[in-house]
């Protein structure tokens, strides 16, 4: 049994949100820099160099690389022998999040209601995905997300018969359909599998992981392959101003499913796609 | 690049067209969701808006707080979509410019040829990039809705592309279309 004071918590997550909403994953930065390198088309090389610019620019001055400093998603994985005293763990994620967003200068972009509306005024409550894990440490990943990108994500009841086709199909709609609002090049999380609420999940935690990896088995990795290809055959491009650049990555997840189904989503995120963690 | 001087006249919008480049300078006024949404509320119980429309540009935008010594934080455009619902009615108030990124419905374009206004798209996710052309900020009404207040800032040289003139013509299908016929060997 370990003993961890929330206290700790909180203090990972206010620095985490901060260094997640000012310094890009090296990743992501590679894959943008690449993908210039690889653009035929000279209106969409100029605003993958801006991005470029950008992402410099927020590093070395301190202002927040995108004004959408998102709702704030925290992802913890506790192992099982961690005993955590001193207060309650949402409370502490929530003080986190608070200090982060006010110390940091970030924009508060929650409302209370989802209907009525009304900014919290400091970003909380945040979106916390908890797991219990083997272990006695706990990793605490922060992963802002924009809603620019947020608001054009689907997910679709899939049946079994409409197999791998059904799924491509599926995600190149919900591209096709997002076009520029998503500020492309975007990073697209699939999801397939699970229950309707464990896919979209899936799809979130897809997000996360490196655009330089691929998933672990080859059916997967080589559909990754094949869709990302496909998106950036669309022409939509940076900005949607026409180009090859409409994707950095395709990143996909899964988990088994009901004898009666195959749920798909699609979380898509924009080039800011922010995460940092740290392990306690 | 065109380099525009505001405030936005007819003759400017007229001149500009779907794909142009330009530097965008002069005082814009930022608003988004909420402040649309009180803006249109106020007209329709008969009352001014907080602003002078007339040939005036609106930005989609709301900055993250300014850290001391800059004036202003993070300021990257918000998709235009959300505004739809709202943009004609301030079109016709005298609104001839439009700031954000995203697709516009039909009526919004339909108002944007009617009333010879131009819809201008900044680079989304390049919030640090564009607060470097803010040289003033200053919140005119509104303030108690945070980012969201309306607020009058200077730009020098915003970059900006033209992605609805006032004929009609859209980047978005534009841009695609001469992408795939240039790079038809998908």
């Amino acid at each position: 049994m370990r003993t961890i004071n929330v206290s700790e918590i909180t203090e990972a997550i206010e620095t985490l949100c901060i260094e997640a909403n000012l310094y890009l994953p090296e990743d992501i930065k590679c894959s943008i820099i690449d993908n210039y390198e690889k653009e035929d088309s000279p209106v969409a090389k100029n605003v993958l160099s801006n991005i470029i610019k950008n992402f410099e620019i927020a590093k070395g001055e301190g202002i927040p690389i995108c004004q959408d400093t998102g709702m704030a998603c925290v992802f913890l994985e506790i192992g099982q022998d961690v005993h955590f005293t001193g207060g309650s763990l949402t409370d502490a994620v929530n003080e986190g999040v608070r200090r982060g967003y006010i110390n940091g200068c970030l924009r508060k972009s929650v409302v209370k209601d989802p209907v009525l509306r009304g900014n919290t005024g400091d970003n909380t409550p945040a979106m916390i995905y908890t797991e219990i894990v083997f272990g006695d440490k706990v990793k605490i990943t922060v992963a802002p997300k924009g809603f620019g990108s947020e608001n054009m994500s689907q997910i679709k009841m899939l049946k079994p018969s409409d197999g791998v086709e059904g799924i491509k199909d599926f995600v190149l709609k919900v591209i096709e359909e997002a076009g520029p609002n998503p500020c492309p090049p975007m990073v697209v999380g699939i999801g397939i599998g699970g229950t309707f609420d464990k896919c979209a999940l899936l799809a979130k935690k897809a997000l996360l992981r490196p655009v330089d990896s691929q998933n672990g088995e080859e059916f997967y990795a080589a559909l990754e392959n094949e869709l990302l290809e496909k998106i950036n055959s669309t022409g939509i491009g940076p900005q949607g101003f026409g180009g090859r650049t409409t994707a950095l990555s395709v990143n996909i997840e899964t988990m088994p499913t009901h004898i009666a189904g195959m749920p798909c989503a699609v979380n898509i995120n924009c080039h800011v796609t922010r995460h940092k963690t740290r392990v306690i | 690049m065109k380099k525009i001087n505001l405030p936005l006249t007819e003759e400017t919008a007229l001149s500009l067209k779907a794909g142009d480049s330009v530097l965008l300078s002069g005082y814009i006024y930022t608003s988004r969701d909420a402040g649309h949404k009180r803006m249109c509320e106020a007209l329709a119980r008969g009352e001014k808006l907080p602003f002078d429309a007339k040939d005036s540009v609106i930005y989609y935008v709301g900055p993250t707080p300014q850290r001391d010594g800059h004036i202003i934080g993070s300021a990257g455009p918000t998709t235009s979509g959300r505004m739809d619902a709202y943009a004609p009615t301030l079109m016709q108030k005298g609104v001839r410019g439009m700031i954000g990124k995203g697709e516009r419905n039909a009526e919004v374009i339909e108002a944007i040829k009617e009333y010879k206004c131009v819809y201008f798209g900044a680079i989304g996710g390049a919030g640090a990039l564009l607060s470097k052309c803010v040289k003033s900020n200053e919140a005119v009404a509104y303030e108690d809705l945070g980012a969201e207040a309306l607020r009058k800032l200077y730009v020098e040289d915003m970059p900006l592309t033209v992605i609805v003139d006032c004929f009609g013509n859209n980047l978005y299908r534009i841009g695609r279309e001469n992408y795939l016929k240039n790079n038809s060997g998908f």
